[in-house]
C-alpha cells in the first residue's frame, strides 16, 4: 500500500490541515497552502478532515501506484493523465494498480492536492503530518519530494472511503476512468487577474502616509517569484509609513500583511513566522487566502477593502459552497 | 487594550514591553488555554501582547465573535492568578570566543564595555524568557545589563548560525536554525534550541529563567 514518486516536480510536499497548539513556542502553523483544495480532496475520498494528502507546485510529479486506489485530485490545473487519458478533477477517481499519474506545469492556479483514501502514513511531528523545510521536520524527513520515494498509505481507510471504493470499483471499464459522472466545482482558482481579494485594514493602517494608504487599496499588486510557502511579496508602489517608529515583535496571523523598510508588501501564508516586526498595513479575509495561495508567481492581485463582517459573510458562503458540493457528491453516488 | 487581528484571531497590546505586563501576559495566557475551547487554536503571549487563533470553521464559533471575544479576554483577565514563573531555569552554556561572537568587537566599542567585561555582565545577570517566536524555539529573553543595550545593526546578517547568542535593545536571543538576522552576536551555544523529537521540543517557554554561563572552545566541541 503506497505511492511512489517516479519524477518528483518542482516542489511537491505532504500537507495536512496544519500543526496547531504550539505557535506560543514558535512552531508555524504550516498546512496546506489552499485549505479549501484541501478539504474538498479529503471529503471527495471519504477521507477524515486531518488527513495528509500531497502538495504539487507549479510543476508537477509523475507518481505510480503500487495498489488500487480512490484519489481525488483539486485545485490547479496540471494537465494531469492517467495511461494517456485526462485525469478528471474535483472527483474521485479509481486508480489502478502499477498505472501511473502524470502531471505537468500548471495551466491555471499553481497548487494542487492529491487526496488518497486513507491519507499519507507517516509519522506526525508535533501533532501534524504537514512539511515544515526550513527547520526540515513534518512530513517525509522534513523535506521536498524527490524520485524514488515510496510514501506508505494508511489502509484502515473510513467506511465511507471503502464505500465510494467499492461502487467504483463494481463499474464496467467504459471509454474513461473509473469515476462518478460529476465534479465539484472548483473554488479558488484565478480565473480572471488581477483576481479581487477582500482585506481588513491591519493594525498599524494608521502608521502609513495618505498616499501609501490609498495605494494598497488602488494598486496592482503583482505576485513576486520570490514568494514561497511562508509569504508572497508583492511587486507595486512602495509603501510609506508618516514617521518609522520602531515596532515590537507581535503576533502575526495566516493573512497578515505586514510591509518592511523597503515598502513592499509581504502577505503571510502557510508556513508564517509566528510573530514579527514589521507594521500589518492589512488582514486579508480569511476565505480569500486559499485563492490568493493560487496565484502564481508573476500573477496579479487587488485588494479590496471590507469589513470583520463582510468578511466573516465571505467565509459564510464559502463554507455552505464546499458543504453543498460535498452533499452533492452523496447524491451521485446513490444514483 | 483590545484590537482586532483579522478574522481568525483576536488580540490585545499594551504600549512597551515591561517586566510586570509580559507576566500578566502569560497568566492570562494560562487562563485562556484553561478554558480549553474546543475553537480557539493557539494562545500566543508575546512581548506586550497576545494573539488567540481559531479555526473559522468551527462549528461552535461564536458569533459575532467581537463582542464575544472582548469579554472573553476580561473574564480570563479577572480569573488570571498572579503571574507564576514556569519554576524552569535554563543553564545555557555560551562559549563567547571570538570565533562565534562574531560582533563582540563592535559591541564592546558601540558601549565602551570591554569584551572580558561583556562577558562577566552577560553570564552575571538573571533573566527570563519574554516570548518565543519567530521560528521554532527562538526565545526573546529579557534582563539584559543595562550597559550592553546596543540598536540592531543596520546591515542585517544573510546568515546567523545556528546556536548564535545575539543581543539588541534590552534582550537577548538565541537562534535556534541558521537564518538572517540583524541582531549583534556574542557567542554560540552548543545545544539543540529546537528538536522535534525531544520532550519538551523547545529547550526555552515563555515565563522560563535563564542563566547563561560561559564555557571554552573545548568544552563547546565536546558538548556539540
Amino acid at each position: 500500500m503506497s505511492l511512489r514518486i517516479v519524477r518528483p516536480g518542482l516542489l511537491t510536499t505532504v500537507q495536512d490541515r496544519g500543526r496547531f497548539g504550539l505557535q506560543h513556542l514558535g512552531v508555524v502553523p504550516c498546512g496546506a497552502m489552499d485549505a479549501v483544495a484541501l478539504e474538498l480532496a479529503n471529503g471527495l475520498v471519504g477521507n477524515p478532515g486531518d488527513a495528509a494528502v500531497l502538495e504539487i507546485t507549479l510543476l508537477g510529479p509523475e507518481i505510480a501506484f503500487e495498489c488500487d486506489a480512490l484519489v481525488a485530485l483539486c485545485g490547479a490545473e496540471f494537465g494531469a493523465t492517467h495511461a494517456g487519458r485526462a485525469l478528471p478533477l474535483n472527483r474521485p477517481v479509481l486508480m489502478e494498480k502499477n498505472s501511473n499519474l502524470k502531471t505537468g506545469r500548471a495551466t491555471l492556479g499553481s497548487r494542487a492536492y492529491l487526496a488518497v483514501a486513507g491519507g499519507i502514513a507517516l509519522p506526525p511531528v508535533l501533532g501534524s503530518r504537514s512539511t515544515y523545510l526550513p527547520a526540515s521536520f513534518g512530513g517525509l524527513q522534513g523535506r521536498a519530494l524527490r524520485a524514488g520515494d515510496r510514501l506508505p498509505l494508511i489502509d484502515n481507510v473510513s467506511a465511507l472511503s471503502l464505500k465510494r471504493y467499492q461502487s467504483l470499483s463494481s463499474q464496467k471499464e467504459a471509454a474513461g476512468l473509473r469515476s462518478v459522472a460529476w465534479s465539484a466545482p472548483a473554488l479558488t482558482l484565478p480565473e480572471r487577474e488581477p483576481i479581487v481579494i477582500h482585506a481588513m485594514e491591519g493594525r498599524h493602517h494608521a502608521h502609513f502616509d495618505a498616499a501609501a494608504r490609498r495605494a494598497f487599496f488602488d494598486a496592482t499588486w503583482r505576485v513576486m517569484p520570490d514568494s514561497n510557502r511562508m509569504g508572497f511579496r508583492m511587486a507595486g508602489p512602495a509603501l510609506a509609513r508618516e514617521q518609522a517608529v520602531e515596532i515590537l515583535s507581535e503576533p502575526a496571523c495566516l493573512g497578515t500583511v505586514q510591509v518592511p523598510a523597503n515598502g513592499l508588501p509581504i502577505a503571510l501564508m502557510a508556513d508564517h513566522q509566528t510573530t514579527g516586526g514589521y507594521p500589518k498595513i492589512a488582514e486579508i479575509a480569511a476565505a480569500d487566502v486559499p485563492r490568493l495561495a493560487q496565484l502564481a508567481p508573476g500573477g496579479t492581485v487587488q485588494f479590496a477593502r471590507c469589513t470583520l463582517e463582510q468578511a466573516g459573510e465571505l467565509r459564510r458562503v464559502l463554507r455552505q459552497r464546499m458543504d453543498a458540493a460535498l452533499r452533492s457528491l452523496a447524491w451521485a453516488y446513490r444514483k | 487594550m483590545y484590537a482586532e487581528f483579522g478574522e481568525t484571531g483576536g488580540t490585545a497590546a499594551s504600549g512597551g514591553v515591561d517586566l510586570e505586563t509580559n507576566r500578566s501576559l502569560q497568566a492570562l495566557a494560562a487562563a485562556l488555554r484553561a478554558r480549553a475551547l474546543p475553537w480557539i487554536r493557539d494562545v500566543v503571549p508575546a512581548l506586550c501582547g497576545i494573539a488567540v487563533h481559531f479555526d473559522p470553521y468551527h462549528a461552535e464559533l461564536p458569533a459575532p465573535m467581537l463582542p464575544y471575544f472582548e469579554s472573553l479576554l476580561q473574564e480570563a483577565f479577572k480569573s488570571a492568578s498572579k503571574f507564576e514563573d514556569t519554576g524552569r531555569t535554563v543553564d545555557v552554556p555560551v562559549c563567547y570566543d571570538q570565533v562565534f561572537g562574531l560582533d563582540l568587537p563592535e559591541v564592546s566599542k558601540r558601549t565602551s564595555v570591554a569584551v572580558p567585561e561583556i562577558v562577566k555582565r552577560h553570564t552575571g545577570n538573571q533573566h527570563l524568557v519574554l516570548m518565543v517566536g519567530f521560528s521554532p524555539g527562538q526565545p526573546y529573553i529579557g534582563g539584559l545589563d543595562a550597559r550592553l543595550s546596543v540598536p540592531r545593526r543596520a546591515t542585517p546578517r544573510i546568515l546567523m548560525p545556528a546556536g548564535s547568542v545575539a543581543i539588541a535593545n534590552a534582550q537577548t536571543a538565541v537562534y535556534p536554525y541558521e537564518t538572517p538576522g540583524g541582531w549583534s552576536i556574542i557567542g554560540r551555544t552548543p545545544l539543540r534550541v529546537f528538536d522535534p523529537a525531544r520532550d519538551p521540543a523547545s529547550l526555552f517557554a515563555p515565563g522560563d529563567r535563564v542563566r547563561f554561563f560561559a564555557i571554552p572552545r573545548t568544552e563547546f566541541e565536546k558538548l556539540k
